[in-house]
């Protein structure tokens, strides 16, 4: 029997970026190998769920847990995890928060169907088929797990102890988190985010601020923004205000705005309401105009922001207190 | 009736599972391959706004979220009526190359190869990557991991992130490339160039010059004759990054040459109420069922079938190696062009080529005067309302399709997908797989393991990158049921 610590990774409704941002900690996955035994990974290993079921409650040191909650397995093995883990960490975008996927919430699983199976411009699809959770053909009967209305993040689903954000999380990130745990240094308290800092990307953007305030919003394709200076001074919607710091500002330096994957920063739950609030103290409205004058100034400005929900909720919404859409 | 089930074979972009039912003499029935997993991206996306497309899609698969940038970053270009300049295009490709050449690495070394190098008999434990570096060296090994560590620091360079890039804009790209970065990306391409060249070596001692394995590649195990289809320049040569979508039938005439904003005339897609993932297929010839042959739709789009469609390679050593595989498995036709391949193991020898040619044209690109050019971005001044864009992911065509409002608020989404291109073709090569495997209800116990991972391999379905990274055993459990149900007996991969 093995003395080493059990490290498991799991993926449930994701892209597999957070697995090519693991390996690509390049030749410290040696280190990682070295230090635990990867015990369960469905595309490492040939580790069953049948043998997580058999493992006693709590023998996995830590289980990195990717992807959110979309389908029956999905929370099944969410489930399973939290019991046979002493640490279970969200990591990534999706897990922690919902990520892009989780904009699936601004509409409905009839409409997700009707979408991709039966109202598509190359489906050809006379009879309606969708797919369903049991079908019986020919030879016996086929199942696929049953996709949920909604996307939930690991938390809506189970304890969560630490979290590990990012779209991906960057590779250096991961890195020092795992050598911190190899090396045993005292965790922050559960609850925590690990692998990112505790201020914003604005935090960490070369760029130059000034004081000034916008009038209006560019969109990215409408103008070549200044290289230097602030984006959002130069009225482009960049996240970076509201959101956590890690990644070292990256596509600020490539001249595009943070779109926020990071999620809220250190005490805010709501990464959207944050942005909000901190768009009013660079917006300038026409304060000591005519109301009729302002009215017209809030208006162009939402005009030039057609989409709320996907701006300020692009990698958060699930987790947000929006949420989505009623059902 | 009995049944075997495989679940789940691995993460393909869900977890892949495969049920196979025998009949009651013991012969295979039939087999299906099911993707229980949607993310429902053509749906969610409409209401967002164009331009955030390309890192909007990039999130439908990590492991080539290269190929949806670009495809989605093409799609603006149209919709937004605005020509990139020249600089922004090499930009692209250059790129796109780069990512070429680390994605092909990684599957051959790490992925398909092992199944060669280290031998499709071995114990599985030892197919992975460090059985690799047992047969050829640890050197090789740690170039594997150099050439993905450079490879990635490129595109992360070049495109704002190493996994999830942000710089493709309507009309161009959202930086230029420095001299400083430029001799840095030559170095790398050169280094790139010597790897793959080293690599078709491997290929050529371990495989072509092993009698049995090279058996295994030109027999008929592995051999479906579909339509091919890929990506041409304007001298039919091999393009990863633009051109027109050619497709050949069985003996290699061509059926179809179109613009990808034509696909719609061309492909359509099937649905199965028993796979989330749809069965895309020739419109022309009409979906027949999981079948090869020139009166079955099925078409496949993977590395051979580009190489199939192309008249030739566009970078000269490409084009020796190119030459070379047609010598040995495809033949000639009675014209000058050579007849296709439809072994679909010559997948790995396929992609080692286009290693080759991603290796060379990232160099060409890299010492292109223009590339440093500060004029990268042209800025729209419509919006258009519909753009089709297209480039050859490393797993198949990949077409994003977007219509918006007024306002460039996206009104409809629709996207074919690399690997979902080749959903009837794994199917179908699974269940060929299956056939040889098992007869009279007797079933070639280790065979059974490896050959049907063979067979879905060599496809490399998306995100199968991940699979042999480390241990490198494929998760494989196989059921045997008999008619109720009861589980007769499993046999699995040992540990």
């Amino acid at each position: 029997m093995s003395e080493k610590p059990k490290l498991a990774m799991y993926w449930a409704s994701s892209c597999g970026g957070c697995e090519i941002s693991l390996v690509n900690i390049h030749e410290k996955i040696l280190d990682v190998a070295a230090a635990f035994d990867f015990v369960f990974c469905p595309c490492l290993l040939d580790t069953k769920k049948k043998d997580v079921e058999a493992m006693p409650d709590k023998s996995l040191a830590v289980t990195l847990f990717n992807g959110a909650i979309r389908t029956d397995e999905n929370e099944e093995m969410a489930k399973l995890l939290r019991r046979k883990s002493r640490l279970l960490v969200a990591f990534g975008s999706c897990a922690s928060g919902g990520c892009i996927p989780g904009l699936s919430n601004l509409s409905s699983r009839a409409d997700h169907l009707r979408a991709i199976y039966t109202d598509n411009l190359s489906t050809v699809n006379p009879e309606g088929v969708v797919p369903q959770t049991d079908t019986k053909v020919p030879e016996g009967n086929l199942h696929i797990p049953a996709f949920h209305e909604r996307v939930r993040t690991l938390a809506q689903v189970t304890d969560v102890d630490y979290y590990i954000p990012g779209c991906p999380p960057e590779s250096h990130q991961i890195w020092h988190v795992v050598e911190a745990i190899i090396k045993g240094a005292t965790l922050p308290p559960p609850g925590s985010a690990l692998g990112c800092t505790q201020s914003t990307v604005c935090d960490e953007c070369q760029r130059t601020r000034g004081e000034k305030t916008i009038s209006g919003f560019v969109r990215t394709y409408e103008s070549i923004p200044d290289g230097q200076k602030c984006l959002l001074e130069q009225g482009v919607l960049c996240m970076g205000i509201a959101t956590r710091g890690g990644c070292g500002s990256l596509c600020p330096q490539v001249n595009m705005p943070c779109a926020g994957c990071y999620g809220p920063p250190e005490g805010v739950t709501d990464q959207g309401a944050r942005m909000v609030a901190a768009l009013g103290s660079i917006l300038d409205v026409g304060i000591g105009m005519s109301e009729n004058e302002i009215n017209q100034r809030v208006d162009a400005l939402l005009e030039g922001m057609p989409d709320p929900a996907g701006t300020f909720y692009k990698f958060g919404l699930p987790g947000s207190l929006l949420g989505g859409k009623a059902s | 009736m009995k049944r075997i089930a495989i679940d789940p074979i691995t993460r393909l972009e869900g977890h892949g599972k495969i049920e196979i039912f025998l009949n009651d003499g013991g012969e295979v029935e039939n087999v299906y391959f099911q993707v229980p997993e949607l993310r429902g991206f053509e749906a969610f996306c409409l209401g967002r706004l164009a331009e955030e497309m390309p890192i909007i899609t990039n999130r439908i698969c990590g492991v080539c979220p290269e190929a949806h940038h670009l495809a989605s970053t093409k799609a603006l270009d149209r919709l937004f009526d605005v020509d990139p300049p020249p600089a922004a295009k090499k930009i692209r490709e250059l790129f796109y190359s780069t990512f070429y050449v680390t994605d092909h690495t990684t599957h051959f070394y790490a992925l398909g190869g092992p199944d060669f190098v280290v031998g499709p008999d071995a114990p599985p434990a030892e197919r992975n990557l460090l059985g690799v570096i047992k047969k050829v060296g640890v050197e090789v090994g740690k170039q594997v991991i150099a050439c993905r560590s450079r490879n990635h620091h490129v595109i992360q360079m070049l495109g704002g992130r190493s996994i999830h890039p942000t710089a493709g804009q309507p009309g161009g790209w959202s930086k230029h490339v420095t001299e400083t970065e430029r001799a840095e990306i030559e170095q790398i391409a050169h280094q790139n160039l010597d790897f793959a060249l080293f690599s078709l070596k491997v290929f050529d001692n371990i495989v072509l010059q092993n009698s049995r394995y090279r058996e295994m590649v030109t027999g008929d195990t592995y051999m479906h004759k579909t339509y091919s289809m890929g990506t041409v320049d304007a001298q039919n040569r091999v393009n990863f990054y633009d051109g027109m979508i050619r497709v050949v039938d069985q003996e290699g005439n061509e059926v179809v040459k179109y613009p990808p904003e034509d696909y719609l005339q061309h492909i359509a897609e099937h649905v199965e109420p028993w796979t989330y993932m749809k069965f895309p297929y020739l419109k022309r010839i009409g979906w027949k069922g999981f079948v090869d042959g020139p009166e079955s739709g099925v078409y496949a789009a993977t590395p051979l079938t580009r190489l199939n469609v192309s008249d030739s390679m566009p970078t000269p050593r490409a084009q020796q190696e190119f030459e070379r595989m047609y010598e040995v498995i495809g033949g000639r036709s009675t014209g000058s062009r050579h007849k296709p391949i439809h072994h679909r193991l010559a997948t790995h020898w396929a992609r080692l080529i286009e290693l080759l040619y991603a290796a060379e044209r990232m160099l060409e690109l890299a010492k292109d005067p223009e590339i440093t050019s500060p004029d990268v971005r042209r800025v729209p001044e419509r919006i258009k309302g519909i753009g089709i864009g297209s480039v050859e992911a490393p797993r198949g065509t990949l077409t994003h399709h977007y219509e918006t409002d007024e306002r460039g608020v996206l009104t409809r989404v629709n996207m074919i997908v690399g690997t979902t291109n080749n959903h009837a073709p794994i199917s179908m090569s699974i269940k060929k797989a299956a056939q040889e495997l098992i007869t009279k209800g007797k079933v070639v116990e280790e065979g059974i393991l490896n050959r049907i991972e063979m067979a879905f391999r060599l496809y490399d379905p998306c995100l199968s990158c991940a699979t042999h990274a480390l241990p490198g055993q494929m998760p494989l459990l196989v059921t045997l049921r008999d008619a109720s149900g009861n589980i007769v007996r499993t046999f699995r991969r040992s540990d």
